[in-house]
């Protein structure tokens, strides 16, 4: 399939319908981001959502392109997500799918039972942004050292190396 | 038919220490004559995690030709090498490996840092890399620049090579010394 405006349309609008059809509350909504169909699935949804788009046959995305965590400190209620970047090699369709949880309750079907390439990206955003992934395998760290305390991608974090002292206010704006 | 002078060398091989000389004999003190050794074979372990890795090829490559100052035989083992040459940006999580590099060299060493990221972190001011090598073992030599040019890499080294040559050979047996060892965890 060629990433045309009208193709991605259409995409969109064949994808939506089948999910609201499976599933209809479950899928909150979905938008246009330039060649990417986005749908914003429930929690309580997103391990079917997946299984389904995997094992569907008309369907068909076999294939989990990459995985990432995400922050929205602002947005109450629903701090942190997940994204999904799935491929459906034969057509070469690909969408993403993302879900939305609590601050408080940050944690998320784990998708290793579909794809075992899962295992190290889950990892990661459990690294990263202290998602947790229930029923992963083997949820510890992986880039950053094991004895690191705190979540770095997490926006309250400061980017910059906190035991530097080199560096102030009077000289970089700090 | 004339007979022609021999050709001579017009380059410097190395000067001898100051001492005593006379009609076939030449005397100095052992520390001098040891510092002359050392100086000009020097064996380094380049420690390249990133670009600057990539100079000090090209300062090791004919053009610039490392080898002229005695140190062409690097030294992929710690435990043979003199110098200790960390170029690159170092993550936190290599650290302990880097120390652990640092430890297994025998004395004496020397420890060059080369590039704004071994030195300070460099543009990498961020939770997951180590803001400058010093903070886990002690530098001898810095080299400025992201990533300096070969020239200031020799330049380095040859600073290095004073330092080898000078160093009284006591001088890891003073407390001063130990007390730096013992500042950065070590022995």
């Amino acid at each position: 399939m060629l990433a045309t405006a009208e193709n991605i349309k259409s995409l969109h609008d064949t994808v939506l319908a089948r999910l609201q059809e499976k599933f209809g509350e479950g899928i909150l909504a979905s938008q246009i981001e330039y060649d990417f169909p986005i749908f914003i699935v429930k929690r309580e949804n997103i391990h079917e959502v997946l299984k389904f788009l995997k094992e569907d046959a008309a369907m068909n995305y076999h294939f989990l392109t990459s995985m990432c965590g995400l922050h929205y400190p602002e947005d109450k209620g629903r701090e942190f997500g997940v994204m999904y970047q799935l491929h459906n090699m034969p057509e070469n369709k690909r969408i993403r799918i993302k879900t939305f949880f609590p601050e408080n309750n940050c944690e998320v079907p784990t998708a290793t039972t579909l794809w075992p390439t899962a295992n190290w990206m889950e990892r990661q955003e459990y690294d990263f942004f202290g998602i947790n992934f229930k029923g992963h395998p083997d949820l510890r760290r992986i880039l950053n050292m094991d004895d690191i305390t705190f979540f770095p991608m997490r926006k309250e974090f400061p980017l910059e190396d906190p035991t530097r002292d080199d560096k102030n206010d009077a000289m970089f704006g700090r | 038919m004339a007979i022609e002078e021999p050709k001579r060398s017009k380059l410097d091989i190395s000067h001898s220490p100051a001492g005593i000389e006379g009609p076939g004999f030449f005397a100095t003190s052992l520390e001098k004559a040891v510092g002359l050794a050392r100086k000009n074979s020097i064996w380094p372990l380049p420690f390249a995690t990133s670009c600057c890795g990539i100079e000090f090829m090209a300062t090791m490559a004919s053009n610039y030709d490392l080898g002229r100052f005695g140190s062409e035989r690097l030294s992929f083992s710690p435990r043979q090498a003199d110098l200790l040459m960390v170029m690159g940006t170092i993550a936190k999580k290599m650290g302990p490996v880097l120390k652990q590099v640092y430890e297994q060299m025998a004395e004496p060493r020397w420890v060059l840092s080369m590039g704004a990221c071994a030195s300070s972190g460099g543009i990498f001011d961020t939770y997951s890399v180590l803001q400058g090598i010093d903070r886990i073992i002690p530098v001898d030599v810095y080299i400025p620049g992201c990533p300096p040019r070969p020239e200031q890499v020799l330049d380095g080294i040859m600073q290095i090579q004073r330092l080898v040559e000078t160093e009284s050979l006591r001088r890891r047996d003073s407390d001063e010394y130990k007390a730096m060892m013992t500042k950065y965890g070590m022995e």
